[in-house]
Protein backbone atom coordinates (compact mmCIF):
# COMPACT_ATOMS: atom_id res chain seq x y z
CA UNK A 1 0.00 0.00 0.00
CA UNK A 2 2.61 2.70 1.32
CA UNK A 3 4.67 1.74 -2.17
CA UNK A 4 1.71 2.45 -4.22
CA UNK A 5 1.09 5.56 -2.30
CA UNK A 6 4.73 6.34 -3.00
CA UNK A 7 4.78 5.56 -6.57
CA UNK A 8 1.98 7.60 -7.17
CA UNK A 9 3.17 10.45 -5.08
CA UNK A 10 6.39 10.20 -7.14
CA UNK A 11 4.66 10.38 -10.56
CA UNK A 12 2.07 12.87 -9.77
CA UNK A 13 5.12 15.34 -8.69
CA UNK A 14 7.32 14.54 -11.79
CA UNK A 15 4.21 15.33 -14.11
CA UNK A 16 2.92 18.13 -12.34
CA UNK A 17 4.21 22.01 -13.07
CA UNK A 18 6.26 23.55 -10.18
CA UNK A 19 2.88 25.00 -9.24
CA UNK A 20 1.17 22.04 -8.52
CA UNK A 21 -0.03 20.36 -5.45
CA UNK A 22 2.41 18.01 -4.68
CA UNK A 23 4.82 20.93 -5.03
CA UNK A 24 2.57 23.41 -2.71
CA UNK A 25 2.21 20.27 -0.31
CA UNK A 26 6.57 19.73 0.03
CA UNK A 27 6.87 23.53 -0.28
CA UNK A 28 4.10 23.06 3.08
CA UNK A 29 6.48 20.40 4.77
CA UNK A 30 10.02 22.26 4.36
CA UNK A 31 8.22 25.30 5.63
CA UNK A 32 7.23 23.74 8.72
CA UNK A 33 11.16 22.46 8.67
CA UNK A 34 12.90 25.01 7.74
CA UNK A 35 12.89 26.94 11.23
CA UNK A 36 14.35 23.42 12.79
CA UNK A 37 16.95 23.60 9.91
CA UNK A 38 18.06 26.67 10.46
CA UNK A 39 18.13 26.37 14.01
CA UNK A 40 20.46 23.34 13.26
CA UNK A 41 22.50 25.12 10.67
CA UNK A 42 23.25 27.55 13.85
CA UNK A 43 23.98 25.82 16.70
CA UNK A 44 26.46 23.47 13.88
CA UNK A 45 28.44 26.64 12.50
CA UNK A 46 30.68 27.44 14.94
CA UNK A 47 31.76 23.64 14.93
CA UNK A 48 32.23 23.78 11.50
CA UNK A 49 34.09 26.37 11.43
CA UNK A 50 36.24 25.07 14.14
CA UNK A 51 36.75 22.39 11.86
CA UNK A 52 37.17 24.38 8.87
CA UNK A 53 39.96 26.72 11.26
CA UNK A 54 41.74 23.35 11.94
CA UNK A 55 42.02 21.70 8.97
CA UNK A 56 43.31 24.94 7.24
CA UNK A 57 46.12 25.41 9.62
CA UNK A 58 47.94 22.05 7.85
CA UNK A 59 48.71 24.27 4.99
CA UNK A 60 49.19 27.26 6.60
CA UNK A 61 52.52 27.68 6.12
CA UNK A 62 53.02 26.65 1.71
CA UNK A 63 49.68 28.62 1.24
CA UNK A 64 51.22 31.84 2.80
CA UNK A 65 53.99 31.67 0.56
CA UNK A 66 52.08 30.86 -2.17
CA UNK A 67 49.30 33.61 -1.25
CA UNK A 68 52.37 36.32 -0.65
CA UNK A 69 53.71 35.67 -4.34
CA UNK A 70 49.90 35.94 -5.64
CA UNK A 71 50.14 39.07 -4.48
CA UNK A 72 52.62 41.04 -5.65
CA UNK A 73 51.40 39.60 -9.09
CA UNK A 74 47.90 41.05 -8.47
CA UNK A 75 49.14 44.23 -7.50
CA UNK A 76 50.42 44.85 -10.95
CA UNK A 77 47.70 42.73 -12.58
CA UNK A 78 45.06 45.69 -10.33
CA UNK A 79 47.73 48.89 -11.80
CA UNK A 80 47.37 47.74 -15.00
CA UNK A 81 43.09 47.06 -14.47
CA UNK A 82 42.82 50.37 -13.46
CA UNK A 83 44.45 51.86 -16.41
CA UNK A 84 42.62 49.67 -18.58
CA UNK A 85 39.17 50.70 -16.54
CA UNK A 86 39.35 54.18 -16.84
CA UNK A 87 40.31 54.07 -20.80
CA UNK A 88 37.06 51.45 -21.28
CA UNK A 89 34.87 54.16 -19.05
CA UNK A 90 36.47 56.67 -21.61
CA UNK A 91 35.77 54.52 -24.74
CA UNK A 92 31.97 53.58 -23.89
CA UNK A 93 31.30 57.27 -23.04
CA UNK A 94 32.88 57.65 -26.78
CA UNK A 95 30.77 55.59 -28.62
CA UNK A 96 27.65 55.90 -26.68
CA UNK A 97 27.91 51.73 -26.16
CA UNK A 98 25.24 50.00 -24.83
CA UNK A 99 26.28 46.83 -22.95
CA UNK A 100 24.16 43.69 -21.54
CA UNK A 101 23.78 43.25 -17.84
CA UNK A 102 26.94 42.34 -16.16
CA UNK A 103 27.87 41.14 -12.94
CA UNK A 104 28.01 42.47 -10.08
CA UNK A 105 26.89 46.28 -11.21
CA UNK A 106 23.36 45.26 -13.25
CA UNK A 107 22.63 42.99 -10.05
CA UNK A 108 21.41 43.15 -6.30
CA UNK A 109 22.00 39.73 -3.72
CA UNK A 110 20.37 37.98 -1.52
CA UNK A 111 22.43 35.98 0.68
CA UNK A 112 21.44 33.02 2.30
CA UNK A 113 22.50 30.01 4.17
CA UNK A 114 22.49 26.77 3.51
CA UNK A 115 19.82 24.50 5.21
CA UNK A 116 20.46 20.96 3.64
CA UNK A 117 23.04 18.95 1.76
CA UNK A 118 21.98 16.36 -0.92
CA UNK A 119 22.61 13.02 1.06
CA UNK A 120 23.24 11.13 -2.18
CA UNK A 121 27.08 11.54 -3.90
CA UNK A 122 24.78 11.79 -7.39
CA UNK A 123 22.78 14.64 -6.35
CA UNK A 124 24.78 17.83 -6.98
CA UNK A 125 22.17 19.86 -5.29
CA UNK A 126 21.35 22.05 -2.06
CA UNK A 127 18.61 23.76 -0.32
CA UNK A 128 19.60 27.86 1.01
CA UNK A 129 17.10 29.58 3.40
CA UNK A 130 15.67 32.13 0.82
CA UNK A 131 12.78 31.55 -1.10
CA UNK A 132 9.67 32.96 -3.18
CA UNK A 133 9.02 35.46 0.16
CA UNK A 134 12.44 37.09 -0.11
CA UNK A 135 12.56 37.81 -4.24
CA UNK A 136 14.31 34.78 -5.21
CA UNK A 137 13.01 33.03 -8.68
CA UNK A 138 13.30 30.01 -10.56
CA UNK A 139 16.72 30.31 -12.57
CA UNK A 140 18.56 32.93 -11.08
CA UNK A 141 22.43 32.42 -10.50
CA UNK A 142 23.73 31.97 -7.78
CA UNK A 143 27.30 32.97 -6.61
CA UNK A 144 29.36 32.36 -3.48
CA UNK A 145 30.12 34.47 -0.59
CA UNK A 146 33.20 35.64 -2.49
CA UNK A 147 31.73 36.04 -6.07
CA UNK A 148 32.62 33.21 -7.52
CA UNK A 149 30.13 31.26 -9.84
CA UNK A 150 28.12 28.22 -7.68
CA UNK A 151 25.23 27.38 -9.99
CA UNK A 152 21.57 28.37 -10.21
CA UNK A 153 18.15 28.30 -8.53
CA UNK A 154 16.05 25.20 -9.99
CA UNK A 155 13.31 25.22 -7.21
CA UNK A 156 11.79 27.88 -5.26
CA UNK A 157 9.15 27.66 -2.63
CA UNK A 158 7.92 30.40 -0.06
CA UNK A 159 10.59 30.05 2.55
CA UNK A 160 13.40 27.98 0.58
CA UNK A 161 15.09 27.09 -2.59
CA UNK A 162 16.69 24.34 -4.32
CA UNK A 163 20.47 25.49 -5.76
CA UNK A 164 21.69 23.26 -8.38
CA UNK A 165 25.38 23.27 -8.51
CA UNK A 166 28.18 23.72 -11.29
CA UNK A 167 29.13 20.41 -10.31
CA UNK A 168 25.65 18.58 -11.51
CA UNK A 169 25.85 17.08 -14.73
CA UNK A 170 23.30 18.64 -16.02
CA UNK A 171 24.61 22.19 -15.55
CA UNK A 172 26.40 23.93 -18.45
CA UNK A 173 27.07 27.89 -18.96
CA UNK A 174 28.82 29.71 -21.26
CA UNK A 175 32.26 30.99 -20.49
CA UNK A 176 35.57 32.82 -21.56
CA UNK A 177 38.98 32.79 -20.87
CA UNK A 178 38.99 36.82 -19.70
CA UNK A 179 43.10 37.32 -21.06
CA UNK A 180 41.81 35.87 -24.59
CA UNK A 181 38.29 36.47 -25.00
CA UNK A 182 37.84 32.53 -26.52
CA UNK A 183 34.45 31.13 -25.56
CA UNK A 184 33.46 27.65 -24.75
CA UNK A 185 30.87 25.99 -22.75
CA UNK A 186 32.05 24.92 -19.36
CA UNK A 187 30.50 21.65 -17.83
CA UNK A 188 31.37 18.99 -15.27
CA UNK A 189 33.36 15.87 -17.19
CA UNK A 190 33.58 11.92 -16.58
CA UNK A 191 36.57 10.51 -15.09
CA UNK A 192 37.75 9.82 -11.25
CA UNK A 193 38.14 13.47 -10.10
CA UNK A 194 35.10 15.11 -12.51
CA UNK A 195 37.30 17.93 -13.33
CA UNK A 196 35.69 20.77 -15.17
CA UNK A 197 36.09 21.24 -18.82
CA UNK A 198 35.82 24.08 -21.22
CA UNK A 199 34.70 22.67 -24.12
CA UNK A 200 33.78 23.60 -27.88
CA UNK A 201 36.97 25.54 -27.31
CA UNK A 202 38.35 25.36 -31.68
CA UNK A 203 42.09 24.20 -32.16
CA UNK A 204 43.04 27.46 -33.48
CA UNK A 205 41.91 29.75 -30.35
CA UNK A 206 44.64 30.72 -27.26
CA UNK A 207 43.74 29.37 -24.20
CA UNK A 208 46.75 29.21 -21.49
CA UNK A 209 47.53 27.10 -18.42
CA UNK A 210 46.14 29.95 -15.08
CA UNK A 211 44.05 32.21 -17.84
CA UNK A 212 40.73 33.00 -15.97
CA UNK A 213 37.01 31.38 -16.82
CA UNK A 214 34.29 33.54 -16.35
CA UNK A 215 30.78 33.82 -17.42
CA UNK A 216 30.39 35.05 -20.81
CA UNK A 217 26.76 35.90 -20.50
CA UNK A 218 26.98 35.07 -24.39
CA UNK A 219 24.18 33.31 -26.53
CA UNK A 220 26.21 29.82 -27.69
CA UNK A 221 23.81 27.88 -29.68
CA UNK A 222 20.05 28.67 -29.57
CA UNK A 223 19.75 29.36 -26.31
CA UNK A 224 20.82 32.74 -24.64
CA UNK A 225 22.88 32.51 -21.01
CA UNK A 226 21.09 32.41 -17.76
CA UNK A 227 24.07 34.08 -16.05
CA UNK A 228 25.18 37.72 -16.68
CA UNK A 229 28.87 38.21 -18.12
CA UNK A 230 31.91 38.51 -15.77
CA UNK A 231 31.28 36.28 -12.94
CA UNK A 232 34.57 34.71 -11.89
CA UNK A 233 34.32 30.79 -12.25
CA UNK A 234 38.05 29.21 -11.83
CA UNK A 235 41.09 28.92 -13.52
CA UNK A 236 42.77 26.73 -16.04
CA UNK A 237 44.62 23.95 -14.82
CA UNK A 238 45.32 21.65 -18.16
CA UNK A 239 45.31 22.46 -21.98
CA UNK A 240 45.41 19.79 -24.42
CA UNK A 241 44.61 18.82 -28.11
CA UNK A 242 44.62 14.93 -30.16
CA UNK A 243 44.96 14.80 -33.97
CA UNK A 244 40.99 12.94 -33.92
CA UNK A 245 39.31 15.97 -31.60
CA UNK A 246 37.72 18.95 -33.21
CA UNK A 247 38.06 20.88 -30.08
CA UNK A 248 41.01 21.68 -27.51
CA UNK A 249 40.52 19.74 -23.96
CA UNK A 250 40.68 22.21 -21.20
CA UNK A 251 40.27 21.74 -17.58
CA UNK A 252 39.13 24.68 -15.09
CA UNK A 253 39.88 24.26 -11.58
CA UNK A 254 37.19 26.13 -9.82
CA UNK A 255 37.52 29.10 -7.31
CA UNK A 256 34.82 27.62 -4.91
CA UNK A 257 35.31 24.65 -2.85
CA UNK A 258 31.99 23.17 -3.74
CA UNK A 259 32.04 20.49 -0.49
CA UNK A 260 31.65 23.68 1.73
CA UNK A 261 29.44 26.20 1.09
CA UNK A 262 27.62 27.43 4.15
CA UNK A 263 26.34 30.64 2.73
CA UNK A 264 25.33 31.09 -0.59
CA UNK A 265 24.39 34.89 -2.63
CA UNK A 266 21.72 34.59 -5.18
CA UNK A 267 21.68 37.36 -8.14
CA UNK A 268 18.90 39.32 -9.07
CA UNK A 269 18.44 41.72 -11.68
CA UNK A 270 18.27 45.67 -10.70
CA UNK A 271 15.07 45.99 -12.54
CA UNK A 272 11.95 45.48 -11.30
CA UNK A 273 10.82 42.34 -11.73
CA UNK A 274 6.76 42.29 -13.08
CA UNK A 275 6.20 38.51 -11.67
CA UNK A 276 4.45 38.41 -8.27
CA UNK A 277 5.52 35.73 -5.41
CA UNK B 1 1.83 1.99 21.05
CA UNK B 2 0.71 5.57 20.21
CA UNK B 3 3.66 6.23 22.97
CA UNK B 4 5.89 4.44 19.89
CA UNK B 5 4.15 6.36 17.16
CA UNK B 6 4.46 9.82 18.93
CA UNK B 7 8.37 8.84 19.29
CA UNK B 8 9.21 7.87 16.09
CA UNK B 9 7.61 11.11 14.71
CA UNK B 10 10.29 13.14 16.67
CA UNK B 11 12.94 10.22 16.20
CA UNK B 12 12.88 10.91 12.30
CA UNK B 13 12.25 14.65 12.54
CA UNK B 14 15.47 14.88 14.24
CA UNK B 15 16.96 12.83 12.39
CA UNK B 16 16.17 14.37 9.51
CA UNK B 17 16.48 18.16 10.02
CA UNK B 18 19.91 16.41 11.58
CA UNK B 19 20.74 14.92 8.29
CA UNK B 20 20.06 17.46 6.15
CA UNK B 21 21.70 20.29 7.60
CA UNK B 22 24.57 18.93 9.54
CA UNK B 23 25.49 14.96 8.39
CA UNK B 24 25.20 15.64 4.66
CA UNK B 25 27.90 18.14 5.04
CA UNK B 26 30.66 16.51 6.26
CA UNK B 27 31.90 13.71 3.62
CA UNK B 28 34.93 12.36 5.11
CA UNK B 29 36.61 9.92 3.00
CA UNK B 30 34.04 10.79 0.07
CA UNK B 31 31.14 9.48 1.71
CA UNK B 32 28.25 10.88 3.48
CA UNK B 33 26.25 8.92 6.29
CA UNK B 34 23.01 8.17 6.53
CA UNK B 35 21.58 9.52 9.72
CA UNK B 36 18.01 8.66 8.73
CA UNK B 37 18.95 5.11 7.23
CA UNK B 38 20.16 4.05 10.75
CA UNK B 39 17.49 5.23 12.59
CA UNK B 40 15.11 3.57 9.94
CA UNK B 41 17.11 0.36 10.70
CA UNK B 42 17.23 0.52 14.60
CA UNK B 43 13.68 1.40 14.97
CA UNK B 44 12.54 -1.65 12.05
CA UNK B 45 14.43 -3.87 13.88
CA UNK B 46 12.98 -3.29 17.09
CA UNK B 47 9.65 -3.05 15.95
CA UNK B 48 8.91 -5.26 12.85
CA UNK B 49 8.41 -4.88 9.15
CA UNK B 50 5.04 -2.65 9.21
CA UNK B 51 6.26 -0.16 11.86
CA UNK B 52 9.58 -0.10 9.64
CA UNK B 53 7.69 0.65 6.55
CA UNK B 54 5.58 3.29 7.86
CA UNK B 55 8.49 4.40 9.47
CA UNK B 56 10.58 4.71 6.44
CA UNK B 57 7.66 6.08 4.14
CA UNK B 58 7.55 9.07 6.74
CA UNK B 59 11.20 9.57 7.17
CA UNK B 60 11.40 9.64 3.58
CA UNK B 61 8.96 12.20 2.92
CA UNK B 62 10.28 14.53 5.53
CA UNK B 63 13.92 13.67 3.49
CA UNK B 64 12.01 14.99 0.07
CA UNK B 65 10.56 18.04 1.88
CA UNK B 66 13.85 18.67 3.01
CA UNK B 67 15.97 18.31 0.10
CA UNK B 68 13.32 19.46 -2.15
CA UNK B 69 14.18 16.49 -3.91
CA UNK B 70 11.64 14.57 -6.30
CA UNK B 71 8.59 13.33 -3.67
CA UNK B 72 8.29 10.12 -3.65
CA UNK B 73 11.96 9.09 -3.83
CA UNK B 74 13.03 8.28 -0.82
CA UNK B 75 9.53 7.29 0.82
CA UNK B 76 9.79 4.45 -1.97
CA UNK B 77 13.55 3.44 -0.99
CA UNK B 78 12.67 3.88 3.10
CA UNK B 79 9.50 1.93 3.05
CA UNK B 80 11.39 -0.98 1.36
CA UNK B 81 14.30 -0.73 3.21
CA UNK B 82 12.13 -0.25 7.22
CA UNK B 83 10.09 -3.45 5.99
CA UNK B 84 12.94 -5.79 4.99
CA UNK B 85 14.78 -4.50 7.93
CA UNK B 86 11.81 -4.95 10.20
CA UNK B 87 10.93 -8.97 8.67
CA UNK B 88 14.92 -9.78 8.59
CA UNK B 89 14.39 -8.53 13.00
CA UNK B 90 11.39 -10.54 13.15
CA UNK B 91 12.69 -14.13 11.39
CA UNK B 92 16.11 -14.40 11.81
CA UNK B 93 18.32 -11.28 13.44
CA UNK B 94 16.39 -9.21 16.56
CA UNK B 95 18.39 -11.32 19.31
CA UNK B 96 22.22 -11.33 17.39
CA UNK B 97 24.34 -8.84 18.64
CA UNK B 98 25.53 -8.79 15.08
CA UNK B 99 21.90 -8.11 13.27
CA UNK B 100 22.26 -3.64 13.67
CA UNK B 101 25.62 -3.81 11.89
CA UNK B 102 24.72 -6.61 9.28
CA UNK B 103 21.63 -4.94 8.14
CA UNK B 104 22.92 -1.44 7.94
CA UNK B 105 25.74 -2.82 5.60
CA UNK B 106 23.13 -4.49 3.59
CA UNK B 107 20.37 -1.77 3.60
CA UNK B 108 22.79 0.91 2.70
CA UNK B 109 24.41 -0.92 -0.25
CA UNK B 110 20.88 -1.54 -1.36
CA UNK B 111 19.86 1.93 -0.75
CA UNK B 112 22.25 3.36 -2.53
CA UNK B 113 21.66 0.76 -5.69
CA UNK B 114 17.88 1.42 -5.86
CA UNK B 115 18.51 4.94 -5.62
CA UNK B 116 20.73 5.06 -8.66
CA UNK B 117 17.96 2.86 -10.75
CA UNK B 118 15.16 5.13 -9.56
CA UNK B 119 17.16 8.80 -10.40
CA UNK B 120 18.01 6.86 -13.89
CA UNK B 121 14.51 5.99 -14.30
CA UNK B 122 13.41 9.40 -13.79
CA UNK B 123 15.79 10.78 -16.76
CA UNK B 124 18.00 12.48 -14.17
CA UNK B 125 22.07 12.34 -14.38
CA UNK B 126 23.69 9.79 -12.44
CA UNK B 127 27.27 8.75 -12.15
CA UNK B 128 27.67 5.43 -10.81
CA UNK B 129 30.99 5.65 -10.75
CA UNK B 130 30.95 8.80 -8.17
CA UNK B 131 27.89 6.59 -6.37
CA UNK B 132 30.24 3.75 -6.16
CA UNK B 133 33.44 5.74 -5.50
CA UNK B 134 31.57 6.71 -2.09
CA UNK B 135 29.98 3.80 -1.48
CA UNK B 136 32.85 1.85 1.00
CA UNK B 137 32.94 5.26 3.23
CA UNK B 138 29.63 5.71 3.52
CA UNK B 139 29.10 1.90 4.58
CA UNK B 140 31.97 2.49 7.27
CA UNK B 141 30.25 5.66 8.59
CA UNK B 142 26.62 4.25 8.97
CA UNK B 143 28.26 1.31 10.82
CA UNK B 144 30.36 3.67 13.13
CA UNK B 145 26.46 5.69 13.38
CA UNK B 146 25.08 2.05 13.89
CA UNK B 147 26.16 1.66 18.03
CA UNK B 148 25.72 5.07 19.60
CA UNK B 149 22.24 5.17 17.94
CA UNK B 150 20.73 1.69 17.94
CA UNK B 151 21.95 1.95 21.81
CA UNK B 152 19.64 5.15 21.80
CA UNK B 153 16.95 3.48 20.28
CA UNK B 154 17.15 0.22 22.60
CA UNK B 155 16.28 2.72 25.29
CA UNK B 156 13.61 4.73 23.53
CA UNK B 157 11.63 2.20 22.22
CA UNK B 158 12.83 -0.51 25.26
CA UNK B 159 13.04 -4.13 24.08
CA UNK B 160 10.29 -6.16 25.77
CA UNK B 161 7.74 -3.53 26.66
CA UNK B 162 5.87 -3.97 23.33
CA UNK B 163 4.34 -7.43 24.37
CA UNK B 164 5.11 -8.14 27.90
CA UNK B 165 5.10 -11.13 29.28
CA UNK B 166 1.82 -12.10 31.70
CA UNK B 167 2.16 -15.45 33.81
CA UNK B 168 -1.62 -17.21 33.04
CA UNK B 169 -3.03 -19.80 35.09
CA UNK B 170 -4.85 -22.58 33.47
CA UNK B 171 -7.49 -24.29 35.29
Amino acid sequence: MLVVVSIAMLTLYFREAQSGPMHSVQGAVAGVLHPFQVGAERVARPFRDAYGWTAGLVNARSENEELRKDLQLLRLQAIQNQTAARENVDLRRALRYVSGPSFPRDYDGIAASVTSHATGEWEQSLVISAGRRNGVRLDDPVVSSEGYLVGQVTKVTRTSSEVTLLTDSTSSVTALDVATDTVGVLEIGEGPDRPFELNRVPKEKVVERGDTISTAGRRFGRLGSLFPQGIPIGSVKHVGQTDIENFQQIQVDPFVDFSSLDTLVVLVPKENRTDTP
Amino acid sequence: MTGDVFKTAIAFFVAVVVQATIVSSVAPGGGKADLVLVTLAAVALLRGSIFGAIAGFYAGFLLDAANLDTLGVSSLLLCLAGYWIGRYGETTGRDRAHAPLVSIAVVTVLSAFGALALHAMLGESVSVQAGLRALPAQILLNLLLTVPVYALARRLFAPGTRHPIKDVEFG
